[in-house]
Order: structure tokens, then sequence, then C-alpha cells
């Protein structure tokens, strides 16, 4: 009796479009809530705020608060926030979701609470949100109208657009420059020795076999590896030596084929290419590692490629080729398996190296071009984290690991607008 | 034609991609999610293509009786088998990834073990190819075979009980030692932590950063053209 009668006294107290809501509310906490409190909790300041959701393509409206100090990720004490929408501000409001921090929180003053809502753009809403446990609740302010709109520009994403124009500017200017003069490569051992191992297959009598692992046609790395494979394919054919290509994506196979095919016609022997040496095997990850082993073993090619993306099975594959002496390139875009590949394989092409392969095989103007911008590109990447370390290491030194200093404030505005996507 | 097309094709999509990942306003927000999408079902109906090359190839391998084609007709027989299975399950019990269902059966007590076996493999192979990179060749080498001691041991708890028991003896032998105070040193894990944290990680990071710019150079390459090696024919 005393905790309802003061629950009307603090309801009577409240201003009046809060009043009216707490009114409004008591039916839809009773069927949603995990409790019936009938008391309101301290007066708190929510400081609610209702925003169109930034660099989107509209329909959201984001809603942040303050946290509730009995927010401390305990049930028994907190169970959460109520959402409540209307279109207007004085309603109806109807429950539109429900939110709870996953865990303790320390302060509610420093840490917020969000919530976003999926809406019709261009509508006006208006939101509150009920704090609410076991002992009682609390309402914030009504806010809004807040209206969802699209976005015609992902302003945290203009360091990517920078960057691509950076990149692409440096590229062309590159291509240009190497059309006037011839510029230098290193030499890549790994893309060197395909002809040495072709024609090593060749005299041992036996075949070549190569694998994009498995490789999407969608991953850049299936298209550098393609360009490897068209290589392969073309000295297989000027060697007449079969050239095997089990594959676990039907698409790359399709890829495989065609790129097949025109390099044996480019190499005037059109008669010698077999479809059916481009096969899919299986999609399944072991299943293909035991399918391309069981070819290795029967076949005991002469040559092996292994060119694209490998999981688990680059070493299974790896060193079932070195147990029947075939010579092997690998190259791949997957850290975690190179060093098996360094190991296992005779020639290994580390990382980019494989996308210089096309440039590196095909040494016109344009592609030569395009390798340079990219070293210059790396330049000065190098440049800059070694300046941001310098200014970051000088920024803590200064201020402790508080962060205070100017040069640290820096540093992060650096690191965070080069993360920020 | 042949080649002009989807060319053009490659250089429009590539450059739409790009533009609707900064402008989230309809039609591009969207615009990405659907040719996702598209993708995916022309993948599917590569999936048929596959299956074509697959029984193919293996009918070939029959007909013709070449060596070791016993292997073809165990594949294909298990194929029709399981697509039959599939296809009786899915009437029978309205999904063929059904436990109690034929297919189920297959999956769950023929596909998984077989791929455990498999994976399980890779423990051999990675002895006999450990063993290959590990001989004492050159400082390199020596080098490579003290780090890859150093980091197994401490991954694995016999490294501690070993350092424990060294620990103690060294205690017994020099009386001046705590033995189990030394015994509780991070002698293996620091060390290891550091190798992993420091050297591993720029070397891991240096390689990321080529193999990213590559992408990036190598995507740029084809969306504006000068990259063509993709398009055979």
């Amino acid at each position: 009796m005393r905790r309802s009668l003061f629950a009307v006294l603090v309801c009577l107290a409240l201003p009046g479009p809060s009043r009216m809501r707490a009114q409004a509310l008591v039916p839809v906490n009773q069927d949603s809530s995990p409790a019936s409190p009938d008391a309101t909790f301290q007066p708190f300041k929510f400081n609610m705020s209702a925003k169109d959701a930034p660099n989107d393509g509209g329909g959201y409206i984001d809603l942040e608060w303050n946290v509730f100090p009995l927010d401390s990720g305990t049930l028994e004490t907190f169970a959460g926030y109520r959402v409540f929408r209307a279109s207007k501000r004085e309603g109806p409001f109807d429950s539109v979701g429900f939110t709870r921090p996953s865990g303790p929180q320390d302060s509610a003053l420093s840490v917020t609470a969000t919530y976003t809502d999926s809406v019709r753009d261009g509508k006006p809403f208006f939101y509150y949100v009920r704090a609410f446990g076991p002992a009682g609740f609390a309402l914030s302010d009504t806010v809004g109208p807040a209206k969802s709109s699209a976005q015609w520009f992902h302003t945290r994403r203009l360091n990517f657009l920078l960057l691509a124009v950076l990149f692409g500017v440096l590229l062309i200017l590159y291509i240009e420059r190497a059309k006037k003069g011839k510029m230098f490569v290193r030499r890549i051992a790994g893309l060197d020795a395909i002809e040495d191992a072709v024609g090593r297959a060749t005299e041992m009598g036996r075949p070549i076999l190569f694998s994009f692992g498995l490789s999407v046609l969608n991953d850049v790395t299936t298209m550098a590896a393609l360009s490897i494979f068209g290589r392969v394919a073309r000295k297989s054919a000027e060697y007449a030596t079969p050239l095997l290509c089990p594959n676990n994506d039907p698409l790359v196979m399709t890829a495989a084929r065609e790129t097949a095919k025109q390099a044996y016609t480019e190499a005037g022997r059109p008669d010698l290419y077999n479809e059916t040496n481009i096969s899919f095997l299986t999609s399944d990850q072991f299943g293909y590692a035991a399918g391309v082993d069981g070819i290795v073993m029967r076949e005991k090619p002469g040559a092996v490629f292994w060119q694209g993306y490998f999981y688990a099975e680059a070493l299974i594959l790896a060193e079932t080729g070195h147990s029947v002496g075939a010579i092997q390139i690998a190259g791949t875009t997957s850290i975690e398996q190179l060093p098996f590949f360094v190991v296992a394989c005779d020639y290994t092409l580390i990382g980019e190296e494989m996308f210089a392969a096309s440039s590196y095989l095909n040494p016109e103007p344009q592609m030569m071009g395009s390798l340079k911008g990219e070293d210059f590109l790396k330049a000065i990447i190098m440049i800059l984290l070694i300046v941001l370390a310098v200014v970051g290491s000088i920024g803590v030194i200064l201020s402790g690991a508080k962060g205070t200093s100017p040069l640290s404030q820096f540093f992060a505005k650096v690191v965070d607008w080069f993360t920020q996507v | 034609m042949k080649r002009e097309v989807p060319l053009v094709i490659t250089i429009v999509t590539g450059i739409v991609i790009i533009v609707t990942f900064v402008i989230p306003h309809n039609p591009f927000g969207t615009l990405q999610d659907r040719l996702t999408n598209w993708f995916i079902i022309v993948s599917g109906f590569t999936t048929l293509l596959g299956l074509d090359s697959l029984i193919q190839y293996h009918l070939v391998k029959i007909r013709d009786r070449r060596k070791e084609s016993g292997y073809s007709i165990v594949l294909l027989l298990s194929f029709f088998i399981t697509f039959a299975l599939g296809l009786y399950s899915w009437i029978k019990f309205k999904s063929p990834l059904e436990p109690i269902s034929p297919t189920g059966w297959i999956y769950n007590f023929v596909l998984l073990p077989l791929q455990g076996t498999m994976f399980a493999i890779l423990a051999f192979f990675i002895t006999s190819a450990a063993y290959r990179a590990f001989r004492v060749k050159s400082l390199e080498s020596t080098l490579l075979l003290l780090t890859a001691c150093l980091v197994m041991l401490a991954r694995v708890p016999a490294g501690n009980w070993i350092w424990a028991q060294i620990a103690h003896l060294i205690g017994a032998v020099f009386h001046s030692v705590n033995g189990n105070q030394l015994a509780q040193t991070k002698v293996l894990s620091e060390p290891t932590n550091w190798v992993l944290a420091v050297p591993q990680m720029a070397a891991k990071r240096g390689i990321n950063f080529g193999i990213s710019l590559g992408a990036i150079a190598m995507s740029i390459r084809i969306i504006l053209g000068v990259e063509r090696t993709w398009l055979a024919s």
C-alpha cells in the first residue's frame, strides 16, 4: 500500500508528458518486461539523443543514452532498457525493442548505451527509454523528432577513396614512365624455374600437375595463379607434356580450361589440348587433398605447381609431391601456409611475388609500370610507419601512458583516420 | 568481340563496386550485395559443370580401360549411390541432412571419419617436413632449429616439466640456488612470446603489406584493363 502510494506520488511529481507516458506504459511493461516493478528508481539524467544513423542507405535511427547506475550487468538489480517510439510527441508510444549492455559498467556517466531502430525514411519519430529492473523503473525524457535518410557519401571511407585515387594516379604515372624506358625488376627464382620444371618433367616422360588449391574465382590470388597457369600451359604445349589440373571449384576449372585452350592454341598445338585433364574433383577440403594425393601417387608427375590459396591441406599436398620426387614450385598469399611450402617445395613465390608474376612473365610497359607504382607506394607506407612509430613513441615518453601530449593525440588521430572504415 | 565484351563488363563492374563502397545511397548501397547474389546463383549452376566434368573424366577412364580405372568405378558407384540415397532421404525425411537419414549416416560415419583421417595425416607430414627443415646446414638453419625447439617446448606441457626437472637439478647441485624458485621462472614462455610477438609478427606484417598492395595493384590493373592474362580466349 505504501509502495503504491509512493509510486502515485512520484508519477504526479513527474513533468507532463512523462507522467502520461508512465501511466500509459504500465500494461506494456507487464507484458514485455521480466518483472512488474511498481516503483520508480531514483531520478536519473539519461541525456538521450536520437539521430539519423550516419553513412547508411537510410532506414535507421541511432539512439544513445547514459547507462543507468544499476546497470552493473546483474539481472538481480537491473533488467535492461525498453525503447519506445511514437510518430507524435504526445504518443501513443509503442515498444520497439529491448537492449542491455553485455558487461559490468564502471561509471554511468562515462559509458553510453545504444540502440538502432529500423524506420521508414523521411518520417519524424519520437523516442524514450525505460530502464527497469525487479525493484522499479526510470524513464528518460522524450527526444525527437528524428528522421532517417540515405547519405550520398560515406564519410568514414574517405581514407579508402583518397588512397585508392593516390594509388591509381601513381600506377598511371609509372605506366607512362615505363613506356619511355626499361625498368629493372629483380629476378624471381620461382618464376624463372617454370621452364626448367616443365623441361625436367618432359625429360622424365612424366606429366605436369597444377593445383589452384581451394581458390575461388573471385579471389585476386586466383587471377594471379591463372596467369602462371597460362605460362605453364604454354610451355607444356611447346614440350608436348600432359598437363593435369584437378580443381576444387567448378568456376576456376572453367577459367583454367579457357586459359589452357588459349595457351595451347598460341603455342601452335591445339591438337594436344585435352579438356578432361583439367577436371573438377570435389569441393570438400580434405576430399580434394586425398584426390590430388591419389593423382600424384598414381601419375607421378615430374613437376608440380601449387599456386593459389591453400589451407591445412598445403603440407599434405606438398609432402606427397616431394615423396614422388617431383620438382615443386609453390605460390600462395596464405601466410600461415607459406612456411610449409618453403620447407617442402623447391621454389616458393612469397605473397606479393605471385601478383608480380603476370608482369614478370609479360614484361610490357603497362605491367612493369604498375609493379613500380606498387613499390613506390610500399616505400611511402614504410616511411609513414617509421615516422608514426617515432611520433607515437615520443608522444608516450612525453605524456606517459595517458596519451595527453599533443604528439600522442596527433598519433591517435592519424591511426584512427587510417583504420576507420 | 569475345575479348572486348568481358573486358568492358569487368571495367564497368570494377568501377561500380568501388563507387558503391563510398556511396551508401540507393541504388548504389545495395548493388554490391545484389552482384554478390548474382555471383552465388551463377556459381550454383557451375556445380553442374563440375559434376559433368567429374563424371566424364571417370567414364572416359573406364571406357579406355586405363591403369587403375577400378578407382573410377568406385568413385562413380559412390557418387550415384549417395545421390540416390540423398533423393530418398529428401522424400522420406524431408531433408537429406537429417542425421537419421541414409545420407546423414553416410556423412557422420563415412565422410567425417575420412576427413578426420586426412587431417590426421598432417601430423606425420609435419614431422617429415620438420626433419628436413631443421637439419643444421648453415647459421640460418641452426637459428631456425633452436627457435623452433624453443617455441615447441613452450607450447607443450612436457616443456615446463623438463624445465622444472632441470631447475631442481641446478638447485641440488648449487645450494645457493633455490630450485623451486627457479622452476617457477618463465624461461620458455617469455622468450617464446617475444619471438612470436616481435620478429615473427614483424615478418608476417611485412609479407601482409606486400600481399595487400600486390592485390590492390592487381585489382587496379584488372579494372583498368591492363592485366588481361585472365582473359583467355
